[in-house]
């Protein structure tokens, strides 16, 4: 038999339907997010982590130029570490049908014995090279992929300054390729970089390196300490050109994920909570006043001999019942949403399998918490249950009193008619609910505002890094520090209107005990195609003496302008050298820093030496140049800025697109569960001041003026805190993703605004024309002529 | 909206046939079986009769709360039963004023801004605080119904009612939730009203005595009128027995 209780519960669950699924999907979505986003961090850490294991990626790098295969010997014994291999890598560039110019590559030994090797490969078709075959070569299978090329088919590789056709056996993937750019870029394009795995005899062969190798990689002991094994493997390199030795965690590929995943972990910790206290506070509003409409019923069933507790748990079963559904409605939810998400991460991240894996501990947690945190927010009502008395409870309540208010401001109230007055008073006599509405209509305003603004500062740091500071058409790479009289012969090419050299050197730079492996630009005094610019985009002139930072790179090293700083240089005659930060420089694009082109050549001992130039190509000369470009010998690779820009601007309408999708939906469902339930509790309430409204002549506008005026204030006061959250939260967002690899500007960002207003005016319209719908249909008569 | 064959002077209200039927088919309910009635101006009409007689009915068609199935009401000249809705808000709006056995002020309003509320929207009313006077309430006009007892908010809103000076005034039960004396004030209150601004009072009530104090007396029964009373000497609300 139901309980009469019982039957009262799912009347009332469906008396109040609109505005409990309103609720549910603000539970919904918070629980959707969290199962989704805990969901991808465990797949993407699973897949990660198996992926290292089975095909042993190193726990430490290290390249030189070039040092003897006995030296590797000397690493065997560092304490700590496991298992060590050599390898041959370098640089290619590979002739592909589609495109007139080279794509560059980076080529990798292979070895040829049957042993299991660190940073093993994981073919994906064909086969790996025979021994003796030095024609054979494995490509890297999204690059592949990316041309169209199959097991079979052959390629025409630049390889030294030779060029030489190799049979492509197999396709494979790589623990150290799973996200990859080409050099200087952050973002992946598949088609314009591209791995190359060749027997080690053929590749040393190739490069000089025979009875060699040029880098190192190792894994550690469990026990190992890593800053001392660094240690000692530069010290046991640096005769041979080291360019220092680092760790996995500075890997780029592997950082690129862990970086990911680790925003995931934060955004799942700290996203949902939001939506769960608006959740509550909704719920609060809802069965607050469900228990003031229903004092006359709770006065009964307290008079008839049910507990206080009795009574309490009924309306908590409703409240209990309103989170469970939204946590599972969650839960699907977020099944769903990641499953969609994982082909945006494969086509970024290639690792071999990535199965969206359920987090079984984020559904628990997703109900555990949408069940307590609503309950907290019905357990704050519930406690007037217990407060009534039963013969209390079934007298009429008196009238609201409103003569606290009365005093407000008489001088401007003497202003205003008497249903503004309604509106006004209203909104005063209950500060925190009001004040509840305001904030929690604000945070959802300021989750999806940040994203967006954060979507902004992608398009800015776009428009600044490929239009502001880098105003060339393409970039030069050579196999080798080329001399000054390159520029000249470039210069004489039809088509090519302005070279400017560039000299990059490697170099760790050390402030005390921070220290951080990159590079030195040098620069052209008063270049034009690549600049490095201030806080307020303008050109830096780079002085004759010390050395421009990046703001990340000045971060890292904490250090301002005019604090001495050394180099550590890694090239040439490996000089280390004091000197001054000159100035810092904005940008967006990985941690450079820059000098004088002269003053940096001069620290080496190599004077007027270039190891890249960018070019200004006239407009439909481009073929030409391009042909002429691949057939010097010391050009190591090709790239072009509309390239790179593009496979930015891709990126950002795919994943961003459909991200800016959600956010919007998100703000837009918040503001609609806040205005919708403020406004039917508001309607509820004062239903029969409405229809005495209506009786005494007010038009139907006129009447929905009185309820939906204050809702017109709640989201007129929400606005302007939106937009402050949202930008506080931009801020926070930003400083959290931005890392050395890449920066995040935080923009004004006068359309992400006007989206985020648009979105939350339109929910709050959107819920207002319900709930107006529903005055419309009052009957007025009823509404006077019951007790309230 | 002028009616054919009407002769002026109009009565305040004129009804032919008027009909109310709730509901459909076998649960369907008679509220009004054809009534016909006529009620001049300035009188003060009681209706009488047990619950679900069909007063109430009669009053919400009159007031422009509600429609009628049949027949027709007229209010002077015009056809109430052919007005559209917002014809029907105009017509409450400028002619008639409202007072309910619960009181229905604005918890958030003052006595005087309650009676505002009306005299904002009305084309020819009186001042908010000469409505309080008419009704004894001068001295408490910065009051917020909290603050006042149930005689003095239910005073308010006969004030407020009265303040756009309304051709007619409909009263259902509006000394239903009031001890005896203060009902009385509050008819008193009524009957000062139609003595001074020449209103036309329809009021509703299950005290038999307060037919006393009327021009008209209507009784109802079943959803018809049984019959009806023209009292020539109504008596001063003070004197009515309760």
């Amino acid at each position: 038999m139901v309980k009469p209780l019982h039957a009262k519960l799912f009347r009332d669950l469906w008396r109040i339907k609109g505005q409990a699924f309103a609720i549910m999907v603000v539970i919904g979505i918070g629980v959707a997010l969290q199962v989704m986003m805990s969901g991808l961090v465990a797949s993407l850490t699973q897949t990660r982590d198996t992926y290292y294991e089975r095909h042993q990626f190193a726990d430490v790098f290290a390249s030189v130029v070039r040092a003897p295969e006995h030296v590797a010997h000397q690493l065997r014994d560092i304490e700590g570490a496991a298992a060590i291999d050599t390898r041959v890598t370098g640089f290619a560039l590979i002739d592909v049908a589609m495109r007139d110019l080279p794509v560059s590559a980076r080529v990798l030994s292979l070895a040829s014995d049957n042993q299991h090797h660190l940073n093993e490969i994981r073919l994906t078709s064909g086969r790996r090279p025979e021994v003796g075959h030095s024609q054979e070569v494995v490509l890297l299978e999204s690059f592949a992929l990316a041309h169209n090329i199959l097991p079979g088919n052959q390629i025409s590789v630049t390889l030294n300054g030779s060029r030489r056709i190799f049979d492509v056996v197999g396709t494979a993937q790589s623990p150290e390729f799973i996200y990859y750019a080409a050099p200087g870029e952050i973002i992946p394009g598949h088609a314009r970089f591209g791995v190359i795995w060749i027997g080690r005899p053929a590749l040393a062969a190739a490069l000089d390196l025979k009875g060699a190798f040029n880098e190192v990689l190792l894994t550690l002991r469990r026990d190992a300490n890593l800053d001392a094994v660094l240690d000692s493997i530069d010290r046991i390199l640096e005769p041979y050109g080291s360019a220092g030795a680092y760790g996995v965690e500075n890997h780029t590929s592997n950082r690129f994920l862990t970086e990911e995943i680790s925003g995931l972990e934060v955004s799942a910790k700290n996203v949902p909570p939001v939506f769960m206290l608006v959740a509550a506070f909704l719920l609060y509003i809802v069965i607050s006043r469900m228990v003031q409409s229903e004092r006359e019923e709770i006065g009964l069933m307290k008079a008839f001999g049910y507990t206080d507790t009795e009574v309490s748990i009924h309306y908590l079963q409703l409240i209990v019942m309103i989170a469970l559904g939204g946590a599972l409605l969650g839960c699907a939810l977020g099944v769903v949403l990641g499953r969609l998400t994982i082909p945006i991460y494969t086509t970024y991240y290639k690792l071999p399998f990535l199965l969206f894996r359920l987090d079984a501990s984020s559904f628990l947690t997703g109900i555990l918490t949408s069940v307590t945190v609503a309950s907290l927010g019905g357990a704050i009502v519930l406690r007037r249950i217990f407060r009534l008395a039963p013969a209390e409870a079934m007298r009429p309540p008196t009238p609201p009193d409103y003569s606290k208010t009365g005093s407000f401001g008489k001088r401007i109230v003497s202003y205003l008619d008497q249903p503004t007055r309604m509106v006004l008073r209203r909104v005063i006599r209950q500060p925190f609910r009001m004040l509840g509405a305001v904030v929690g209509i604000a945070a959802g305003m300021a989750l999806s505002l940040s994203m967006l603004i954060i979507y902004e500062g992608f398009d800015e740091a776009l428009d600044r890094t490929f239009n502001v500071i880098d105003r060339s058409d393409a970039f030069v790479t050579f196999t080798a520090p080329a001399s000054n009289k390159v520029i000249y012969e470039m210069q004489r090419i039809n088509g090519i209107t302005l070279v400017e050299p560039v000299r990059s050197v490697p170099v760790i730079l050390r402030n005390g005990r921070r220290n951080y492996a990159g590079a030195i630009t040098g620069l052209a005094p008063n270049a034009q195609l690549f600049r490095a610019l201030d806080a307020s985009v303008q050109p830096i002139a780079l002085p004759a003496k010390g050395v421009v930072l990046s703001t990340p790179l000045a971060t890292i090293l904490n250090l301002e302008v005019g604090e001495s700083i050394i180099l550590d240089i890694r090239q040439g005659s490996q000089p280390t050298i004091a000197t001054r930060v000159a100035a810092i420089t904005e940008s967006l694009m990985g941690s450079p820093a820059f000098m004088d082109i002269d003053a940096l050549n001069g620290l080496i001992d190599e004077e007027n030496r270039l190891s890249g130039a960018y070019l200004s190509i006239q407009d439909g000369e481009n073929t030409d140049v391009y042909n002429l470009l691949k057939d010097m010998p010391m050009v190591a690779g090709v790239s072009l800025r509309v390239e790179a820009e593009k496979a930015f601007q891709d990126i950002m309408d795919q994943g961003a697109g459909s991200s800016r999708f959600i956010m919007g939906f998100m703000a837009f469902a918040i503001t609609f569960g806040i205005i919708y339930n403020a406004a039917r509790v508001a309607k509820d309430e004062r239903t029969r001041d409405l229809a005495s409204l209506r009786v005494m002549g007010f038009y139907q506008s006129e009447t929905a003026f009185v309820l939906l005026g204050e809702l017109a204030v709640v989201t007129l006061v929400a606005l302007p805190l939106g937009v402050l959250l949202g930008n506080v939260l931009s801020h926070l967002i930003a400083a959290g993703f931005s890392t050395d690899l890449y920066q995040i500007p935080v923009v004004f960002a006068p359309n992400a605004t006007g989206t985020a207003i648009a979105i939350v005016v339109g929910a709050a319209l959107t819920s207002g024309w319900l709930v107006k719908r529903d005055i419309d249909q009052t009957d007025v008569i009823t509404a006077l002529k019951t007790r309230e | 909206m002028l009616d054919h064959g009407q002769t002026e002077p109009y009565a305040a209200f004129r009804t032919k046939g008027l009909s109310k039927i709730y509901g459909e088919g076998r649960s369907a309910v008679h509220a009004l079986r054809g009534v016909d009635l006529e009620i001049g101006r300035g009188e003060i009409v009681v209706l009488l009769g047990p619950s679900g007689s069909g007063k109430s009915t009669l009053l919400n068609i009159l007031g422009g709360l509600d429609r009628a199935s049949e027949g027709d009401a007229w209010f002077g000249g015009q056809c109430l039963t052919k007005m559209s809705n917002r014809e029907l808000t105009t017509y409450r709006r400028n002619h008639v004023g409202f007072v309910f056995q619960f009181y229905n002020l604005m918890p958030s309003l003052t006595a005087r801004e309650n009676v505002e509320l009306v005299t904002e929207i009305a084309e020819n009313p009186i001042s908010a605080d000469e409505a309080l006077n008419v009704v004894g309430l001068g001295k408490r006009l910065d009051h917020f119904p909290a603050q006042l007892s149930g005689g003095e908010q239910q005073r308010v809103a006969i004030a407020r009612a009265v303040a756009k000076q309304p051709e007619v005034l409909f009263c259902d039960e509006p000394t239903g939730a009031l001890d005896s004396t203060t009902g009385r004030a509050v008819l008193r209150v009524l009957q000062d009203v139609n003595e001074k601004l020449g209103t036309t009072i329809l009021i509703i009530t299950h005290a038999a005595a307060t037919a006393a104090m009327a021009d008209r007396v209507i009784n109802f029964s079943d959803g018809a009128i049984r019959d009806v009373q023209l009292n020539n000497n109504p008596v001063d609300a003070e004197e009515i027995e309760w």
